[in-house]
């Protein structure tokens, strides 16, 4: 696929996502990349993801979750975004995941598709970035929210 | 403060970018530039060497092995791991603003792996020992040094090779050094074969002139940064002037890098304190150096060089095995540096003597010295390929230059080894040529040239033997550094082996 495929669009973003483990969040969102046909083998993926969370969970400060791998399974570059109802522990010492972003990379990815994950995970850090992604009411304004801040720096 | 830092992890797609963004960030909240390399997938951008020199200090939010890490070498750091610096990007910065006020480079001997745990600065970061600051010290005017050797003495190498085609026979390696490089120079021929051995030789000897001016520089500038520079080079040259070899570098390093950063923190005027930098400082830094140097070491050097030759002189009559230990043993002390040269020279003169018989003790002595000379950097070759952990990455590289240098008797190509562990590689090359030099005299093998290592072989009388003797000097010398590097336990080593095991669970995941 081209480089023009959106990183992410509305029907990658689940909202009111009801789940109390890591692994059930994790699989639904990938549920999402594999019926965009993004991901072809959502286990080899999933397996993938887990072990990259075994090394270290990707929790991170102000209650973002992001569980992410390189993999061989996945097509194109993609972020599924799950708005949690409750939070669930990721790991983080300050506290549950509200919001969990999955990142699919493929095993070889060019430095274009790169460079947009890494401008997202800048963005990730500001707390401006994550209440508007909190405070979206839908699923279409996440994607939207996310498409415009994330351009690579 | 001006900070910079090195983020990566076992992905390289979100720990490495969150964590350059919340420091740049945490800085810039706390009043502090940080520019941040992000080694990740993306590929990373070098930081650029003006920032880094410009830095007050590192940190390193790395779970990867910093690339090139030597760039960093000298400045404070603190070393905390990608999730401390994503979790605690304030933390860090105040942990790494209080070890630049600490104002001491942080200890090596620390893991990366105990790094996370760590909450604030670690208290060992700035307590690091003496004898691990010295070996820090030695290391960064050593990785600043090992460059030099290899281009240096590789392009005297290929100027030996050269010159064999060049004259046509083992004679041109002794050709190429006794003709005028200027005349060369200014009716340079791009056909002469010989014209490109001697401008390849004179490469080659320039840079060689650097070796102990850049040892002593650098170990300078890890001391006191850069006002050290100055008072270092100046100091190494000054060694270099009075002969007194890398063993001089060292003691010049240190003086100038001791004064340097005594001045610099004196409490001076205001008025005065614009022009310290840039003149005060190596103004008086370079003169106690200079002084101390010429003066106060160049005397009894150039006395201790003449009683040694005298006594040399005098011992021409007895036990030629006895000459051939002490001879080998003077090669392998320091290196080229005095007691090196007086060796060396004791030989060399030997050879102009009119009239001698092929086997005349003269030319058996010429012989000695040769390989004696070559044993230490062919040991430090073997030894760093038999036994990479024990010594650091600069010099396992160097050891692979080092082949060649020995072979081409080019003794320089162990002064790294020597300069950065100088009583464990000293004692070892002491033995080992010793052991070379009286086999060679027991050989009875016999050299009419001043130099050139296995490539004036034919000119060799028992050239088997005098092979011989080398091989067993080598042997002896690797396997006595081996085992004193094994007893020791070295904080610069240790750290760099501990940062790779702490690599190596990255280096199998299946996401990585």
């Amino acid at each position: 696929m081209s480089t023009t495929t959106p990183l992410i669009t509305a029907d990658l973003v689940a909202v009111d996502l009801a789940a109390t483990e890591r692994t059930d969040v994790t699989r639904r969102l990938i549920e999402l990349l594999v019926a965009a046909g993004r991901v072809t083998d959502g286990d080899g993926f999933a397996a993938d993801v887990a072990a990259r969370e075994a090394q270290m969970a990707t929790g991170m400060p102000g209650g973002i979750g992001l569980p992410h791998a390189r993999s061989e399974h996945v097509v194109v570059p993609s972020l599924a975004v799950g708005k949690l109802a409750q939070g669930v522990d990721w790991g983080a010492p300050d506290g549950p995941a509200r919001l969990v972003f999955l990142i699919a990379a493929p095993a070889s990815g060019d430095a274009d598709h790169l460079q947009i994950l890494a401008a997202l995970a800048r963005r990730l850090v500001h707390e401006s970035f994550r209440t508007s992604l909190l405070e979206a009411p839908d699923a279409a304004t996440v994607a939207e929210i996310v498409t415009r801040e994330v351009v690579p720096s | 403060m001006k900070l910079v830092a090195v983020s990566s992890c076992p992905t390289g797609i979100a720990h490495t970018y969150m964590a350059a963004e919340a420091l740049e960030q945490a800085g810039k909240a706390a009043g502090h530039e940080v520019h941040v390399e992000t080694q990740g997938a993306a590929g990373s951008t070098p930081l650029d060497p003006a920032l880094i020199a410009a830095a007050d200090g590192v940190i390193y939010a790395a779970d990867l092995e910093v690339k090139d890490k030597q760039r960093f070498a000298g400045k404070p750091f603190v070393d905390v791991g990608v999730k401390k610096a994503v979790h605690d990007a304030p933390g860090v910065i105040a942990a790494a603003v209080a070890a630049v006020e600490a104002g001491v480079p942080a200890g090596a001997g620390e893991t990366p792996a105990a790094a996370p745990a760590a909450a604030g600065p670690r208290a060992a970061d700035r307590n690091a020992g003496a004898g691990t600051n010295v070996r820090k010290w030695l290391m960064t005017g050593v990785s600043y040094m090992i460059p030099f050797v290899a281009a240096g003495g590789i392009l005297i190498a290929l100027s030996f090779m050269l010159a064999q085609v060049a004259w046509g026979g083992a004679e041109g390696a002794i050709e190429v050094t006794g003709v005028d490089q200027a005349q060369v120079v200014a009716a340079f021929d791009p056909l002469s074969l010989q014209h490109w051995a001697v401008v390849l030789l004179a490469t080659g000897q320039l840079a060689f002139g650097f070796l102990v001016p850049v040892l002593s520089g650098f170990i300078a500038y890890a001391i006191a940064d850069r006002p050290g520079l100055v008072p270092g080079f100046l100091g190494g040259a000054a060694a270099g002037f009075v002969g007194a070899g890398f063993l001089g570098g060292l003691v010049t390093g240190f003086l100038a890098g001791g004064v340097a950063l005594w001045i610099s923190r004196w409490n001076v005027p205001k008025g005065v304190r614009g022009i310290m930098p840039v003149v005060v400082i190596p103004l008086l830094s370079s003169a106690v150096v200079g002084v101390v140097m010429l003066v106060l070491i160049g005397r009894p050097i150039a006395a201790a060089m003449d009683g040694l030759t005298g006594w040399l002189d005098g011992l021409s009559g007895s036990s030629v095995v006895l000459l051939g230990v002490l001879l080998g043993a003077m090669m392998g002390f320091d290196l080229g540096g005095p007691v090196n040269k007086v060796a060396y020279t004791f030989a060399v003169t030997g050879l102009a003597t009119q009239g001698l018989a092929s086997d005349a003790t003269q030319y058996r002595i010429m012989a000695a010295v040769m390989a004696a000379g070559m044993v230490a950097p062919l040991a430090m070759a073997l030894a760093t390929t038999v036994r990479k952990r024990l010594f650091t990455h600069a010099e396992q590289e160097n050891g692979k230059a080092a082949w060649l240098l020995g072979a081409s008797f080019i003794s320089e190509g162990a002064i790294p080894f020597a300069a950065a562990d100088p009583w464990r590689v000293i004692v070892s090359s002491v033995v080992g040529s010793s052991v070379t030099g009286a086999l060679v005299m027991a050989s009875g093998s016999t050299l009419v040239a001043p130099h050139g290592g296995v490539w004036v072989l034919p000119l060799i009388g028992n050239p088997l033997g005098f092979l011989a003797a080398v091989v067993v000097g080598t042997l002896v010398t690797a396997a006595v550094v081996v085992l004193l590097k094994t007893l020791a336990h070295d904080p610069v080593v240790s750290a760099e082996r501990a940062a790779e095991e702490q690599r190596d669970p990255a280096l199998v995941a299946p996401s990585a």
